[in-house]
């Protein structure tokens, strides 16, 4: 983590000394080179964790109690890593727009004037985004160890600050881009208030922010919870906020359509991890002994998300949007799996976090790879993100049209795609629970959710294209392997879950 | 690598192999390729058939684990039923692809390798669904099966709304199986409980489900079913989609993945949940009467030659529920027999309107008129297609459809009574249909139209010579489902 912080800054330097011209390259190589280092690090870490207490769960409270580096904690910074190596990769494709990247040459130019037409011409660009990522990632994997609510709090900003940025920086329909990042700034601060609200009223209960003493306050104090159960809600709603949940998932569709594509990318699948991996960290660790207080609450929160982002995303006729409907849909079910921690769990059956780090992972990839075929997609105005452009794609490019497909088919959660294996993991987890009936809407959701995914196929293949239809660009190497990757993964993911599955049940418990 | 892993193997490489082959509009390497694996499928299928003992039970079955934490294991086997089941498979599809030897030509993909392709994934996995004895394991084939069919249905069939018929499939048929997943979980949950998470069939049987559980689960599991199979209610994507997809490819749909449905009640709805399945049995065979007879009144209403056909199949396919929910030996045995007749017989009527729609442009049987004075042959083979669905003795649909109805009758006087009606009315519908088509002057669209050419003879006679056979000498297919009714009913009879 302190690699990638370090990195940060050190790109922050690189962007006011190096000369303009070697910056891109710079950039590039400086953040591939220190989230790699950073992952080997977090494998090292890894592989130097103790067991704790009853042998389930394992790893330290580092950084007097503020950070804890336990399974789940490095398993969520492993996928962090990995998905933001192949969002840099995603950041860095020039190929596709003749040579410039897909952000802005210089944010401040206002879209359409002479400054931007000044810009463009020189080739400007902001090679600001690569250390803005790397804080995003910075925050991300605070936020996933955060052990304390002042330090929870603290990743939450330095993730959030970056990404609004970059939500602003499209190059193309920069009043769109724009308009997302306000909206995402705007909300995301209130989120915040929710949350820094919330934490003022659990101190005030507990006398402590860490976990660990909130937990034992609630085990030690009976009687009056009434602040205690205000500030689990207002925590909840901020973190719901940032997961994109119903009722709060408003902000979704439009900053997932408005930023651009590779932001989109890393955000829907990096955010996630790290918001999931901290939400279940609270709500176990902090609030576990308070379970059937809030679980009731996320029983709602499950069934609503679902619900709401399978019917909402019927009505989409923007692929982007449609994905983000799809991505609120999807936190409905990983909700679902959080409702597996009352369970009596026996043997080596699957716990609801190894399920949410397996679906975490499975969704990751596949969203990774969906919003990468999207940056292909393009005509003359550049990207095609309306469904009706995207006709007849399938005989004209059948490898790309193929590969969203999958893409689909898994976001669908047909078996032997990641999808449904994550879809099952989750489900199995909520249903040792006793969570049946929202299991049932979950698999009716699916079913709903399934037009939507087939609906994207069926213009691909089945309609005729109207005029000259989408055309295709050729990715560079980067994005290309990073597609290559997102399907390899969806693929082995499906067929043979094992390792990785294991791997996700190895990460075991939070420490307390 | 079990036998069983190399017959579903063959098909699947077959497949990769032809689709990779070159393509391209007039290009016949795809097809031969496509056929050269059906046909050493089928020998390889006949092999293993010829090696199978009648008195053994499940045979050839291996067991790997396949994802530890959720108990699944890649477990393979046949009994008496899927044997049958596997059989129908290997001889439909070389009859399949060479009567859609030009169908992909007119595609406007042009790409017949794609065609094929699918043609052998389907074969493959529907394969691998009749083998599978882990619930896993079927779960992830069967529906994996649903992607080939539906680019068969949406990429290659006839008409403009094969695209929507294409969507309306894949929804009903996800939608059923969906609800069957939240009835796998459930097993899971069960069997975890119970200590370490297992999902072979056999660890399963053995699990104590309460009564209220148990039933939840078997309705999981039978709606699925029920949206397969088809059977009335769930029934309404038949005629859509048999309209839209190619006569080939709707001889797969409804004569070898439909099956899945009927299979599926036999192994799981029965075995697994023998208590539940009792619970429910007046309603299915209520179900199952409608389906008869509303199918069989809908078919005789039909114009459209390909959903004709496909209303017939609602009809055969209440009498095979019938069969199997009656639970007794002749009805058991009956419905297995029927499973194996019905995709003969059908197999049979899909092909010949296929080539008649080939030749005279149009599926209604209103335009055309006269066929057997210009094409005698084609009108033979349709007749005896008809012939063996409404139970000509002699032709093998006759047996098993007796031994369903001795099996109605023995459950209950009415039952049996209800579903002779549907007998009378499918000699009714496919008369009818043979009237309207077959007989009187030719029509003048008719006049350039020529008779079935050898290759299409051949690709036929196949399934006309097994009808025929096994309509005189039923004993060698029952002698080898009987023991496998015997067993299951053991379980599913107090």
């Amino acid at each position: 983590m302190l690699v990638v912080l370090g990195a940060a800054c050190a790109g922050v330097l690189v962007e006011a000394f190096v000369p303009r011209k070697a910056r891109f390259l710079s950039q590039v190589v400086l953040s591939l080179a220190s989230l790699a280092t950073a992952f080997g690090g977090v494998v090292y870490v890894a592989t130097q964790l103790t067991s704790r207490g009853d042998g389930k769960a394992f790893g330290t409270v580092a950084a007097e109690g503020s950070v804890a580096v336990d399974g789940p904690a490095v398993f969520a910074w492993g996928l962090i890593l990995l998905i933001a190596i192949f969002g840099v990769m995603l950041f860095a494709e020039r190929r596709l727009e003749g040579g410039v990247s897909a952000f802005a040459g210089q944010a401040a130019a206002l879209p359409g004037t002479s400054d931007e037409r000044r810009v463009s011409e020189r080739g400007l660009e902001h090679t600001e985004v690569y250390p803005l990522l790397l804080f995003a990632v910075g925050g991300m994997l605070l936020f996933a160890a955060a052990s304390d609510l002042l330090t929870l709090f603290v990743g939450l900003e330095v993730l959030s600050l970056p990404l609004y940025l970059l939500c602003g920086l499209a190059r193309r329909r920069r009043l769109l881009s724009q308009e997302a990042a306000l909206k995402y700034f705007l909300l995301g601060a209130f989120s915040s208030g929710f949350l820094l609200y919330g934490i003022a009223l659990v101190y005030g209960y507990a006398g402590t922010v860490t976990y660990a003493g909130i937990s034992e306050a609630i085990a030690n104090t009976p009687g009056d919870r009434g602040l205690l159960l205000l500030g689990i809600g207002l925590l909840a709603v901020g973190l719901f906020f940032k997961v994109g949940a119903a009722p709060f998932q408003a902000w979704t569709p439009d900053v997932y359509q408005g930023a651009p594509t590779p932001v989109t990318a890393f955000m829907a699948a990096a955010t996630k991890v790290a918001a999931f991996v901290a939400l279940l960290r609270l709500f176990d660790v902090a609030f576990g002994a308070e379970r059937w207080s809030w679980l009731p609450v996320f029983w709602v929160v499950a069934l609503l998300t679902m619900v709401l982002g399978a019917v909402l995303a019927i009505a989409q006729t923007d692929v982007k949007r449609m994905l983000a409907y799809s991505s609120i849909a999807h936190t409905g079910f990983l909700v679902t799996g959080i409702l597996g921690t009352g369970a009596v769990v026996t043997g080596d059956q699957i716990t609801t976090t190894t399920a949410v780090l397996f679906y975490l992972v499975t969704y990751g990839f596949v969203t990774l790879g969906a919003f990468a075929v999207l940056t292909l997609v393009r005509d003359d105005a550049g990207e095609v993100s309306t469904l009706a452009g995207w006709a007849g794609l399938g005989q004209r490019s059948p490898l790309v049209a193929g590969v969203f497909a999958l893409f689909l088919l898994s976001l669908a959660g047909l078996p032997l795609t990641a999808g449904f294996t994550g879809k099952w993991v989750v489900f199995a987890a909520a249903m040792t629970a006793d969570a049946w009936p929202v299991v049932v809407t979950a698999v009716l959701t699916s079913a709903l959710a399934a037009f939507f995914y087939i609906r994207v196929i069926v213009v691909m293949y089945f309609a005729q294209p109207r005029g000259e239809g989408p055309t295709v660009a050729v990715p560079g190497f980067l994005t290309t392997a990073t597609i290559a990757v997102a399907v390899a993964a969806t693929v082995a993911l499906g067929v043979v879950p094992g390792p990785v599955l294991d791997l996700a049940a190895h990460a075991g418990e939070f420490i307390r | 690598m079990g036998a069983l892993s190399f017959l579903l193997l063959l098909p699947l490489v077959g497949a990769v192999v032809t689709a990779v082959l070159p393509g391209g509009p007039g290009a016949v390497l795809p097809k031969w390729s496509a056929l050269a694996f059906s046909l050493a499928t089928l020998v390889f299928g006949v092999v293993l058939a010829a090696n199978y003992d009648n008195g053994g039970g499940t045979q050839f079955t291996e067991d790997h684990t396949w994802i530890k934490a959720f108990g699944a294991h890649f477990a393979l086997g046949v009994d008496g039923l899927g044997l049958v089941m596997v059989l129908l498979t290997v001889v439909l599809v070389p009859v399949v692809i060479g009567a859609s030897w030009n169908d992909a030509d007119g595609a406007n993909t042009g790409r017949q390798g794609v065609f094929f392709a699918l043609i052998l994934a389907v074969e493959g996995l529907a394969l691998a669904v009749f083998c599978a004895q882990d619930v896993f394991l079927f779960y992830a084939v069967f529906e994996a099966t649903l992607i080939p069919a539906y680019f068969l249905i949406g990429s290659f069939g006839s008409g403009e709304r094969r695209g929507s018929a294409a969507v309306k499939f894949l929804l009903y048929m996800l939608a059923g199986g969906l609800v069957m997943l939240a009835s796998v979980i459930g097993l899971y949950a069960l069997s975890a409980r119970s200590g370490d998470a297992s999902y072979l069939i056999s660890d399963l049987a053995e699990l104590d489900i309460s009564t209220n559980t148990g039933r939840w689960l078997f309705l999981g599991f039978f709606l699925a079913f029920a949206v397969k199979a088809p059977l009335f209610p769930f029934h309404t994507w038949l005629p859509d989609t048999t309209a839209a997809a190619t006569p080939g490819t709707s001889v797969l749909l409804i004569c070898v993945l439909d099956k899945i449905g009927t299979y599926g009640m036999i192994r799981f709805c029965l075995e697994l949940f023998p208590e539940a399945s009792r619970w429910a049995t007046p309603v299915v065979v209520v179900l199952a009467l409608i389906s008869i007879v509303y199918g069989a009144l809908l078919a005789l209403g039909q114009d459209n030659v390909l959903k004709l056909i496909g209303l017939t199949s609602l009809s055969h396919f209440g009498f095979i529920v019938l069969g199997i929910f009656v639970m007794n030996a002749q009805g058991l045995s009956g419905s297995i027999f029927y499973m194996l007749n019905h995709g003969l017989a059908t197999a049979v009527m899909f092909v010949a309107a296929g080539y008649l729609i080939h030749r005279s442009g149009t599926p209604l049987l209103s335009r055309m008129g006269g066929v057997e004075k210009k094409a005698p042959v084609i009108a033979g083979l349709f007749l005896l297609g008809g012939l063996g669905t409404l139970g000509l003795p002699g032709l093998s649909p006759f047996v098993s459809e007796f031994l369903v109805l001795v099996g109605a009758f023995e459950h209950h006087p009415w039952t049996g009574a209800v579903a002779v009606t549907g007998i009378v009315l499918a000699a009714a519908y496919v008369l009818v249909a043979y009237q309207r088509a077959m007989t009187g002057p030719p029509r003048p669209e008719l006049a350039g139209v020529g008779d079935a050419v050898p290759r299409e003879v051949i690709a036929i006679a196949p399934l006309v010579a097994v009808m025929l056979v096994l309509g005189f000498v039923p004993q060698p297919a029952l002698d080898v489902i009987n023991p496998s009714t015997d067993r299951t009913l053991e379980v599913v009879q107090p």
